[in-house]
């Protein structure tokens, strides 16, 4: 076994134990520390495939920015240490049952597919790069999704002031 | 193959992921628990994306900016999202799923 593949495996266990944790938690504080653990296990996989600028963004957004503002808004609207009531088993089971007849399927045919992989060298994405195809409208540039980004954050951001503020009535 | 990582270990975790967040999402009656599983599902499909882009097109970077989109989009919806629930919390002081029908009839 190589280091990758043992990174890797480390890497999933933590993935895979942590999100089971955070789908099943009765306490909901816990249950976001378990997603901020799944969030930074999957930015140390990026990191394993030598995507460095994109763990730096699933860090600082999604465990640092999405994590920060769920624990917020927890503290805002339950007390810490209610305990959540937890669904029926008329209700786990059926859930369950999809759960794991869909992973079942997407599995079996996931190891049925031979995927061919490329044998070229791999370049390294530097950050210089990035930035000049993110306003490339060219060939392999994406200036329209990144306009669109932008229009999508700024109504998003619109969006949830006029949904959170106080109303005068 | 990803130096010694076949693909399919990749996909295999990210389906595995995929599918426990559903299971949240049928399972759960909070809404913020809700909102987590929705963010456990985008996760695993921007793994996904990573996957192939290094292992099957490692000199394109399609999936690489896919998954910077998708984490923008993911957190425009946390934000909007979380601005709901509050505002659901202010009006009938509950953000349990089962407690919401004030808009029925």
């Amino acid at each position: 076994m190589t280091s990758n593949q043992f990174m890797f495996l480390l890497f999933s266990a933590v993935i895979v134990i942590f999100s089971i944790l955070t789908v099943t938690s009765r306490r909901i504080l816990r249950a976001a520390t378990f997603l901020l653990f799944v969030l930074v296990a999957t930015a140390g996989l990026y990191f394993l495939l030598k995507y460095n600028y994109l763990a730096a963004i699933q860090l600082a957004l999604y465990a640092g920015g999405i994590v920060v503002l769920i624990i917020f808004s927890i503290l805002l609207t339950s007390h810490i240490n209610e305990r959540l009531p937890t669904s029926g088993l008329m209700k786990k089971l059926p859930a369950a049952l999809i759960a794991i007849l869909g992973a079942a399927l997407c599995i079996s045919v996931i190891l049925q597919y031979n995927f061919i992989g490329a044998v070229g060298t791999t370049e390294p994405t530097n950050v210089k790069l990035i930035g000049e195809s993110l306003i490339n409208y060219g060939k392999y540039g994406y200036a329209l999704p990144f306009e669109v980004i932008s229009v999508l954050l700024l109504a998003a951001m619109i969006g949830a002031i006029i949904l959170a503020k106080k109303r005068k009535d | 193959m990803f130096e010694g990582v076949p693909l399919s270990w990749f996909l295999i975790l990210s389906t595995i992921m995929f599918f426990v967040g559903v299971y949240g999402f049928l399972v759960r009656k909070n809404l913020i628990t809700i909102l987590m599983s929705i963010e456990l599902i985008l996760n695993s499909v921007c793994i996904n994306f990573v996957a192939f882009n290094k292992i099957l097109y490692p000199e394109h970077m399609e999936g690489m900016f896919f998954t910077i989109f998708i984490i923008a989009v993911a957190a425009a919806e946390a934000s909007v999202a979380i601005a709901i629930i509050i505002n659901i919390y202010r009006r009938i002081a509950s953000i349990d799923v089962e407690k919401m029908d004030k808009m029925k009839y």
